[in-house]
C-alpha cells in the first residue's frame, strides 16, 4: 500500500518539475527527460511488471495534457519500462554504471521514436540536425539530470525494500 | 498476474485510446477534468511561485541595461513626437477621407480573456503550453490566443479548469497569412529548426510584382477557417524565389517573444464558418 502511494507521490512530483518547474527556472531550450529517468529506474530497480505500469502513468500524464494523441506516449514509455524491467536480474544497487546506460538508452531510444513517428512520417527528413540539435542534447541532458535525480529515487527503494523484508520477517 | 498480459493488455488499451482520439473526442472530458483538479492547483502554486523568483532575479541583471536603454529610449522619445505630429497630419487627413468616404471602423473589436501559461511542453519536439482558464471561462478549442499584439497560437485541448495552446512556432502548426500591404496570401508554417533562431517559415507567395519588401508586417489572412483576420503574425525577414519561379517562401520573424511568455489573452470571438447544414 505504502509503495503505491509513494510511487504515485514520486509520479507527481515529477509531473509538476517537469511541467512547471523546469520551464521556469532553467533558462535553456532543451529540458531533461524525468519521466524517463522514473520509468527506467523503477524497471530496473524493481521488475517488469512495477516498470510498465509506471511507464504507462508518465506516459498518461504527459498526453493528457500535450499529447495529440491520448496513449501515444503512453505506449511509449511502457515499453520502456518493460524492457529495463529485463535488466531488474543484473541490478545492483552499488552499481551506477548500469543504470546511466540503461536511462541514456532509453532516453535515446524514446528520441529516436518520437522523430521516427512524429517527424519522419510528416517528411522532415534531416536526421542529422535534428540529431545533434534535439535527440543529444536531451540525452545529455538526462544524463545530467540521472546523476541529480537518480540517488534519491534508489534510496527510496532502498528503504521501501528494507521495510518489506521486515514486514515478511514478522510474519514468519 | 504475470507482466507478459498486463502489457498485452494495456497495449490494446493504449491502441484503443489512440484509435478513439484519433477519430473522436470521447476522452478529452473525463481524462482532461481527472488530470486538471489533481495537476492544475499544484501547477498555478508552483507556477506562480516559480515566476516571482524569476522575476525577482530578472529585476537584478535588468537594471544595469535598463540605463542604457533609459538613454536609447529618451533619443528615440524625439524622434518619435517628430514623427508623431506627422502622422497625426496624417490621421486628420485620414479622418476626413473616411467620412467622404463613410467607411466604418475598419477593424473588428474582439472580446479578450486573460490567461496565466501554468506548464510547457519539455518534450523538446513540439511547442505547446497549458494555461489556467478552461471551459469554465468559456474557452472552447479553436479559440486564438494573443500576447503582445501579435499572433501566439490557438486553442487545441480544453479542460475544466486549463486548456492547451498550441503555438505558431510549434513544427505541426500552420496558419494561413496575408501581407498587410498588398494582401498577397502565404502559407506560414512552424519548423522545430527554425524555432531555434527564433524565426518561422512562410511559402507559398504569389507576388509577381514583386511588391512584397523585407520588413513587411505579415498578418492573419481573411480566409483562414480557424484564425481571426488581422491579427499580427510577424514581420518579413528574408525573401526568396521557389524553384518554380512563382512563389515565394522565406522567414519572418514573430512578433511575439516566445521564449518569455508568461501572460496571453484568448480571443473569444470565434470565427464564424459557413457549415453544411
Amino acid at each position: 500500500m505504502l509503495k503505491f502511494f509513494l510511487t504515485g507521490l514520486t509520479i507527481g512530483i515529477c509531473c509538476i518539475l517537469q511541467m512547471c518547474v523546469f520551464p521556469m527556472a532553467l533558462p535553456v531550450n532543451v529540458f531533461p527527460n524525468l519521466f524517463i529517468i522514473l520509468t527506467a529506474a523503477c524497471g530496473f530497480m524493481m521488475e517488469e511488471k512495477e516498470g510498465l505500469i509506471v511507464g504507462f502513468l508518465c506516459g498518461m500524464a504527459y498526453d493528457v495534457f500535450f499529447g495529440d494523441l491520448v496513449g501515444f506516449h503512453a505506449l511509449l514509455y511502457m515499453y520502456i519500462g518493460y524492457f529495463n524491467g529485463k535488466f531488474s536480474r543484473v541490478f545492483y544497487p552499488e552499481d551506477i554504471k548500469l543504470p546511466l546506460v540503461l536511462i541514456t538508452m532509453s532516453d535515446l531510444t524514446y528520441s529516436l521514436i518520437c522523430y521516427v513517428l512524429l517527424f519522419l512520417l510528416r517528411g522532415r527528413l534531416e536526421f542529422s540536425y535534428y540529431f545533434i540539435h534535439v535527440i543529444l542534447p536531451e540525452m545529455i541532458c538526462t544524463l545530467v539530470a540521472t546523476l541529480i535525480f537518480y540517488p534519491p529515487i534508489l534510496k527510496l527503494n532502498e528503504w521501501l525494500r528494507k521495510r518489506e523484508r521486515r514486514s515478511e520477517q514478522r510474519f514468519v | 498476474m504475470p507482466s507478459k498480459y498486463l502489457l498485452f493488455i494495456l497495449t490494446i488499451c493504449c491502441s484503443i485510446m489512440m484509435l478513439l482520439t484519433f477519430g473522436t473526442s470521447i476522452f478529452d472530458k473525463p481524462f482532461n477534468n481527472i488530470f486538471g483538479y489533481i495537476m492544475v492547483p499544484f501547477e498555478k502554486g508552483i507556477g506562480s511561485a516559480g515566476s516571482w523568483i524569476a522575476g525577482r532575479s530578472e529585476q537584478l541583471v535588468q537594471i544595469k541595461t535598463l540605463l542604457d536603454e533609459n538613454k536609447e529610449l529618451k533619443e528615440q522619445i524625439s524622434k518619435l513626437t517628430e514623427e508623431n505630429t506627422l502622422l497625426q497630419q496624417d490621421k486628420y487627413e485620414l479622418n476626413k477621407l473616411r467620412q467622404l468616404f463613410e467607411l466604418d471602423e475598419q477593424y473588428e473589436i474582439y472580446h479578450k480573456v486573460g490567461a496565466r501559461i501554468i506548464a510547457r511542453d519539455t518534450g523538446n519536439w513540439y511547442s505547446s503550453f497549458v494555461i489556467d482558464k478552461g471551459s469554465k471561462d468559456g474557452i472552447e478549442p479553436d479559440m486564438n490566443v494573443i500576447a503582445g499584439g501579435g499572433l501566439v497560437g490557438r486553442i487545441s485541448d480544453v479542460g475544466k479548469n486549463w486548456s492547451r495552446v498550441t503555438g505558431i512556432i510549434s513544427d505541426n502548426s500552420n496558419v494561413s497569412g496575408m501581407t498587410l500591404a498588398t494582401e498577397d496570401n502565404l502559407i506560414v508554417s512552424g519548423d522545430l529548426k527554425c524555432m531555434n533562431e527564433h524565426v518561422i517559415l512562410y511559402s507559398q507567395l504569389v507576388d509577381s510584382e514583386g511588391a512584397v519588401q523585407v520588413g513587411d508586417k505579415i498578418v492573419t489572412s481573411d480566409i483562414s477557417d480557424k484564425y481571426l483576420p488581422g491579427i499580427l503574425i510577424g514581420y518579413i525577414m528574408t525573401i526568396e524565389t521557389d524553384n518554380n519561379n512563382l512563389t515565394k517562401s522565406g522567414t519572418l520573424s514573430p512578433a511575439v517573444d516566445f521564449e518569455h511568455l508568461s501572460e496571453v489573452l484568448v480571443i473569444t470571438d470565434k470565427k464564424q464558418i459557413l457549415s453544411d447544414e
